[in-house]
This record gives C-alpha cells, sequence and structure tokens, in this order.
C-alpha cells in the first residue's frame, strides 16, 4: 500500500497506471511524471522502494494540481460563471447543457434521466 | 476556436469613444449599444451598458470579473417561462 497525494491508494498495478487512480493524473502526466523521477512505468507499485515513492510524491507536489485542489478549483470556475450572470452560468444554474448542445432530444447526462409528462399517453 | 492573440480583443470602435465620454461627464449613465459581439475592456469596468437582445437594451453594470467576456453573454435572448404543466414560474 502507498499513499500518494493524499488519500489515493494504489494497489499491485504498474506505476503509470495506478497513478492515473488519482483525481486529475491521467495517462499523459502519469507517463510524465514517471520519467522525470526515472522509474519505468511497468514497474509495479510494491516493487517502489520508500524513497522512490517520496520523489514520485514530490513531483506530483510540485508540478501537479490533483484530488482536492484540483475539484476545489474547477468549482471555483464555474461559481464564478454562475456568480457573473452571463449565459454561460445561466445554463449552469438550470443544469443544461452549456456548450451549444441541442437539448429537443438527448443532453440527459445534464438534465437527468427523463421525467414522464403528464396525460401524454395515448 | 479562441481568437488569435496577436489580433487583439475585438471592440466596435465608437463604445471606446462613448465610454471615454460617459467616464469624462457625470457618470451613472447608461450607454446603449447594439454590439454584442465586443470584448468587454478593462477601461469599462464600473459603467452601465444597456445591451441590445432583439428586443431591450439589458442593463448591465460591468464588474471587473467580466472582462475578457463579451457584452452579449449578459443580454439573453431567448425567454423561456417553462411548459405549462409545470406550475412554477421559473425565469433566468
Amino acid at each position: 500500500m502507498a499513499r500518494i497525494a493524499g488519500v489515493n491508494i494504489p494497489t499491485n498495478k504498474r506505476v503509470v497506471i495506478a497513478l492515473q487512480y488519482i483525481h486529475g493524473i491521467g495517462p499523459k502526466i502519469a507517463e510524465d511524471i514517471c520519467s522525470s523521477v526515472k522509474i519505468p512505468g511497468d514497474r509495479r507499485v510494491n516493487e517502489l522502494t520508500d524513497a522512490e515513492i517520496i520523489q514520485i510524491r514530490e513531483s506530483i507536489d510540485q508540478n501537479h494540481v490533483v484530488e482536492g485542489d484540483l475539484r476545489r478549483g474547477v468549482a471555483m470556475n464555474i461559481k464564478r460563471l454562475m456568480d457573473l450572470g452571463n449565459y454561460r452560468g445561466l445554463r449552469h444554474r438550470r443544469g443544461l447543457p452549456v456548450h451549444g448542445q441541442r437539448t429537443h432530444t438527448n443532453a440527459r447526462t445534464r438534465k437527468g434521466p427523463a421525467k414522464p409528462i403528464a396525460g401524454k399517453k395515448k | 476556436m479562441s481568437r488569435s492573440v496577436w489580433k487583439g480583443p475585438y471592440v466596435d470602435g465608437y463604445l471606446l469613444k462613448k465610454a471615454e465620454k460617459v467616464r469624462e461627464g457625470g457618470r451613472s449613465e447608461v450607454i446603449k449599444t447594439w454590439s454584442r459581439r465586443s470584448t468587454i475592456l478593462p477601461q469599462f469596468v464600473g459603467l452601465t451598458f444597456g445591451v441590445y437582445n432583439g428586443k431591450k437594451h439589458i442593463p448591465v453594470l460591468i464588474s471587473e470579473d467580466m472582462i475578457g467576456h463579451k457584452f452579449g453573454e449578459f443580454s439573453p435572448t431567448r425567454t423561456y417561462y417553462g411548459h405549462g404543466a409545470d406550475k412554477r414560474a421559473r425565469r433566468g
């Protein structure tokens, strides 16, 4: 077990894969971290020494916004739009798609499960 | 796609002149504009613009956060009061 960037405990997977369990780290950044601390990405996490884990931790702390901070940043950006009262903010408030997609049909990701309309049956 | 940086922000020229005039004279004057496409610049902060939405000039007090957005974003062109079934009166 290894704790990296707060709560995350990636398992006995390859380092590149395990790092991606952290919110804010995808394939690209995982690759970057491995090369910057000079660990081959296909080593397993449980094969890492403590020193290497500390190196990874420091590399993430210095170069990447991750987990809570990232989530807070995104939430702040959305909140800023909502407070501004511009079009994008209104769309966020209403829970509708923001980037000009159609809403006549689809858009279920933003709108949630379809609500039945009373008296529409036959 | 975003606009190229080397072009600078897009603003209709007359807005700059009008903004300056209001700055010099008495404040709290609504500058009517049809130019929804213009970018909000730092020198517009604190002024009120009446941004046309196709029907009315919606008064928009420019705050610091709005810099870099376009006037049109703050003046919705569509009204939607919800469908007949949902009784709640919604307004944006």
